[in-house]
Formats: C-alpha cells, structure tokens, sequence
C-alpha cells in the first residue's frame, strides 16, 4: 500500500473544495479528492492506499464528504499526528479507519506501508520499521467496530452506553 | 459530599446527559435540545437517519436551513434541495428556513442558555456565545441525532480566554479573535472547550460575542462558550433558559490573560486563519472584492460600522462590494436605518441572506490571481473560487475601509 505524504493543518476545503461537493454521490466524490492541491492524488491513487499526515489533518468544514471522498479514493486508512474533531468522528462515523500516530515524519510519501489492523502496528516495508500508534478510546472502538454510527445504533443504541 | 469544581460546559454537559457531575475525558450521551443542518449537509445527514429509523424524534426540535446556495445556483444544487424539501415535508418538521445563515437564525430563534445544541456545520460553536454548549459535527452524526435526540460526546477540556480592557477606536471583537487564533494556533485549541470572560467580553455587545465564538473552532476548538448574563436575557426576550456558570476554582486546560487595549486592527493573510498580522502589514495591497456578511461579521452591528465609513462616498472603481447581512431580522432593521441604501449608493452589490461567497459556490465567486478583503472566517486556499485566488480576513470596518480605498486600508484613517 502506497503511502500518500500531506503535511500539517490539511483542511477540508482542500480535501473536498466547497465547490464540487454538491453531491452525495460517493463515486464523484472520490474522484475529486484534493483536486486542485493535487490533481494526480485521484488518478493514481490505489484501493488500500493510505494518506500519512502532520497535525490537525481534516480541520476547517463539517463536511463530510471529506471523509466520504478519501475512502471513495480507496484509501485504507489515514495516520496523522493529530486530526480536527469533526473529520475524527466524521471518519469513524462513515467506517474510514485513522491512526494516531507521532512518528509520521519518519514516513515518505510513496514509501510502502502495511497497516495490521488488529493491533495498528503500521510496517514501513520501504524503511524496515515499525510505529506504534495510539490506541482509541474504548467506546470509539465499539463504534469503528460496528462498521460506524448507523451500524451502530442499530445494534447497540444509546441505552446500554 | 462536596462536589468538584466545574466548569460551565461540564455543567450543561452533566445536566444533558442527566448526571451529577462530569469531568473532562468522560464519554457521555446527551439530550440535545435542537439538531440543525443545512443544505450542504442534510442530503447525506438525511440518508444516514433513514437507515436508523423513519422518524426524527422531534419534529419541532429538527431545523433544516437552505443557506449555502440559495436560491440554487446549479440543478445539482436545486436537486439537493428538491431532496431536503421532501424530507421537511414527509417528517412534518416546523423549523425550516430559507431567510439566514443558519447559526443567526438558531441565535434569533431557538437558543437558550443551558441548552445542548448540534448543527452539521462547524460554525455551530457561533451559539454558545448565549451561554449553551453547541457544536458542530458532520451529517452521519446529525443523521444519528436526529433519529435519537442524542448524541455522544467526550468532555472536553477548556481553555480560558480571560480577555480585559477596552479597544482603541478602529478594533472590533473579530479583530480580538484574530490576534487569539494568531498566538494559538489552528491547532491550539484541538478538541477543548473555548471559554470567554472578562470585563471586555462582559461589556461587549451579544453581536460582538457572537463575532467570538464563532471563530472557536479556527484554533481546532469544539466549542465556543461565554456564560449568560442580563444582556443575553434582554437579547433572548421571551425565551429563557437555565443558566450555568463556571466555578471560580475549575480546572483548565490552559488560561490566557489578554488586555485588547493594546491591539491594533488584525488581518488573517492566506491560507491559513492563524497567519495574522496588523492590518499595517499589509496596508497598500490591491483588492478585487471585499465581501461583509456571514456568521461571523454579518449582524447589525457590523453592517453599521461599514456604512458609518462609507456613506456618501463610492467604491473604489476596482472594487466589488458584496455584502449580504445574515438573516431577514437583520436585513429588514438595515433597512429600516437606510443602511443597505447608503452602501448601494457607494456602489455595493446587496445579496439575499446567505452563506454566498464564503463557501465559493455563488453570489461573488473569485478568479485566478484576485484577492478578496472579508469579514468571514475562513481564508483556505480556494475557498471562495480559483485556488489561486487569495483571501484576507479583517473586520467589517477594514473591509469597508479596503472597498472604498481599493487596497487593504487602516479603518482607523476612516472613522
């Protein structure tokens, strides 16, 4: 799985710009992910290729269909060293796994990453390493369980929390 | 039993999510008291309550605004509309609106001290500046909390802004929230509550508050929150609400001690909001546009300032002067004053209340190589058009002051 390098502070305007989101529709939207800041992300990019960020990934909008367009992409999973609230839930909402991770410097972008879900080891197969990520807390985990908040409530409700 | 010290939003937390006490880390699930979301955001919201259930827990507590393209600019946009139309219409719902922006419409109608309330728009940290915890969350969420008249949470931490001292002629509260989000950062602030108090915040006017909280969520913050007082009852008229404060020895995360009467005009230059400078940093610079509205800057007060500064001259030739006040009630008072009059008269174009060039889907859409001066909130790269457009964020009498220069301007050589 490629690793997709952006830096600090990427926001949902260049993630999805306010422009082409009026749609629902997952397909279109996964082809306009980060259209204008980098035009060749959605036509290279790889089912189960991953983006690896700096701070404060996915701030600015509420959209969603931020989230919704990276996962349409095919990407597998985003690590950052830190993302915006509403991205964080937004992504575990709609089932699109995020890793908090403080070492994403040591990863370059095209650089080959192997992500064990089960226990978020992420191997740098280009590098040779292995970085540790920070685990969800618990009742966040029972939601990306689920396969996220519909999922969720379905099954579980607000009840038994 | 003693019980902790907490602050205000812990308390309206605790209070949601029946409990006697919570701290900040805890998970909770709360009662909402109103579940709002646009037009940009209820088409996906709208799909994930249908696959919980079909019928929204309170038809009288789910508020549906069109704001971010109305009238619709593009099918795609009529569409989406078409598709929320039915939805207000199927679930009955009594609250929907085509009049706002949406947060002035919760702010003029709804809000109540101590409520919780969730809007699928990030500026629904705006309300809290009434004295109730709001934020904002995507659509899936908004879907789940329109299905269930709840929603989980963690508490968060909070930040005290502890803000003192009067402005100089010329700075305005936007300015003051600028120079905090300068010094945080667009991640200082991540996932904590924004509390605001002090002698400037207590003497500000509700508008002005607002201006505050609304700008939470550009340093990463879930909330923005100012504890109600008697300019928020006379504010809030009939409606009431219950009042929580913090305790004096609340835990915070971080408190900042600001005296504005040091503060000169701020500007946010591209393209980030905390890359701030004094408006004298870039005072010359050619502008193409200056837009006054939104639910930052585009309340009475704001629309006053501006007009006060531009009546009975023009716009500088290579100008645009968009401006679009944020709701009907504010419309129809700047009216009523001769406001819109006087600005149309300097050459100002009027829009319909509205979110417009903020997002870039109409109504002021930027091309490659122009720079807009506004009084929004956001100055991401193509937000308001081309990417190579650029955007900088000043108060209403700094766009005022730009639009008649043609160049960012110095309010304080206008007023």
């Amino acid at each position: 799985m490629r690793a997709w390098k952006f830096g600090d502070d990427i926001n949902t305007d260049v993630i999805t710009p306010g422009r082409y989101t009026v749609t629902t529709d997952r397909k279109r939207l996964g082809e306009i992910a980060f259209i204008e800041y980098r035009p060749e992300f959605a036509k290279e990019v790889k089912e189960g290729d991953v983006i690896v960020a700096g701070n404060n990934f996915g701030c600015g909008s509420s959209r969603e269909h931020s989230p919704v367009a990276i996962k349409a992409a095919g990407i597998s999973a985003v690590i950052a060293k830190s993302f915006a609230r509403i991205f964080f839930r937004n992504a575990i909402n709609i089932g699109l796994p995020l890793f908090v991770c403080e070492d994403t410097d040591k990863i370059d972008d095209g650089d080959t990453i192997e992500i064990d879900f089960k226990t978020g080891d992420i191997r740098d197969k280009t590098k040779g390493t292995v970085l540790k990520v920070k685990p969800l807390p618990a009742f966040m985990q029972k939601i990306v369980d689920r396969g996220g908040l519909v999922d969720f409530l379905r099954s579980d409700g607000y009840d038994n929390v | 039993m003693s019980s902790m010290a907490s602050t205000i939003t812990e308390k309206i937390l605790a209070n949601a999510s029946h409990q006697k006490e919570v701290a900040a880390g805890d998970f909770v699930v709360a009662d909402v008291n109103y579940v709002m979301a646009h037009d940009s955001t209820a088409p996906l919201a709208i799909e994930a309550f249908y696959s919980i259930t079909d019928k929204v827990f309170d038809k009288d507590r789910v508020i549906i605004v069109f704001d971010h393209f109305f009238p619709a600019p593009t099918v795609a946009g009529a569409t989406l509309h078409q598709k929320s139309r039915k939805f207000v219409a199927d679930q009955k719902l009594s609250g929907f609106f085509t009049n706002g922006v949406c947060h002035q419409l919760l702010v003029e109608k709804f809000v109540s001290p101590g409520d919780v309330i969730v809007g699928a728009d990030s500026h629904t940290c705006t309300e809290g500046a009434l004295g109730a915890f709001t934020t904002g969350l995507g659509s899936t969420d908004i879907g789940g909390a329109m299905a269930t008249g709840k929603c989980w949470f963690k508490v968060p931490e909070s930040l005290k802004f502890d803000l003192s001292g009067s402005p100089r002629k010329g700075v305005y509260a936007k300015d003051v929230i600028l120079s905090i989000i300068g010094e945080v950062g667009a991640d200082g602030a991540l996932y904590k509550a924004c509390e605001f108090t002090g002698d400037y915040v207590k003497n500000a006017s509700v508008s002005s508050r607002l201006t505050l909280c609304n700008m939470a969520i550009e340093m990463g913050g879930k909330n923005g929150i100012i504890e109600a007082d008697q300019k928020t009852l006379e504010f809030l008229g009939a409606r009431s609400g219950k009042i929580f404060r913090s305790d004096k020895d609340a835990a915070y995360r971080d408190e900042y001690k600001i005296d504005v009467g040091d503060l000169e005009p701020q500007v946010a230059l591209p393209a980030s909001v905390d890359n701030v400078e004094p408006v004298s940093a870039v005072e010359g610079r050619t502008i193409d546009q200056a837009f006054l509205g939104t639910c930052t800057n585009g309340r009475l007060e704001d629309i006053e300032v501006a007009t006060r500064i531009i009546k009975g001259k023009k716009i500088a030739r290579n100008v645009r002067l968009i401006v679009s006040p944020a709701s009907d009630d504010i419309y129809f008072a700047a009216l009523e004053k001769g406001y819109l009059e006087e600005l149309v008269k300097a050459g100002a174009t009027v829009c319909n209340p509205s979110c417009g060039p903020c997002i870039g889907r109409h109504e002021g859409v930027l091309c490659e190589g122009e720079t807009c001066v506004s009084s929004m909130n956001r100055n991401f790269t193509g937000r308001m058009g081309d990417p190579k457009a650029d955007i900088i964020l000043a108060s209403p009498a700094t766009v005022a002051a730009s639009a008649l220069a043609g160049k960012i301007a110095d309010p304080r050589d206008y007023l």
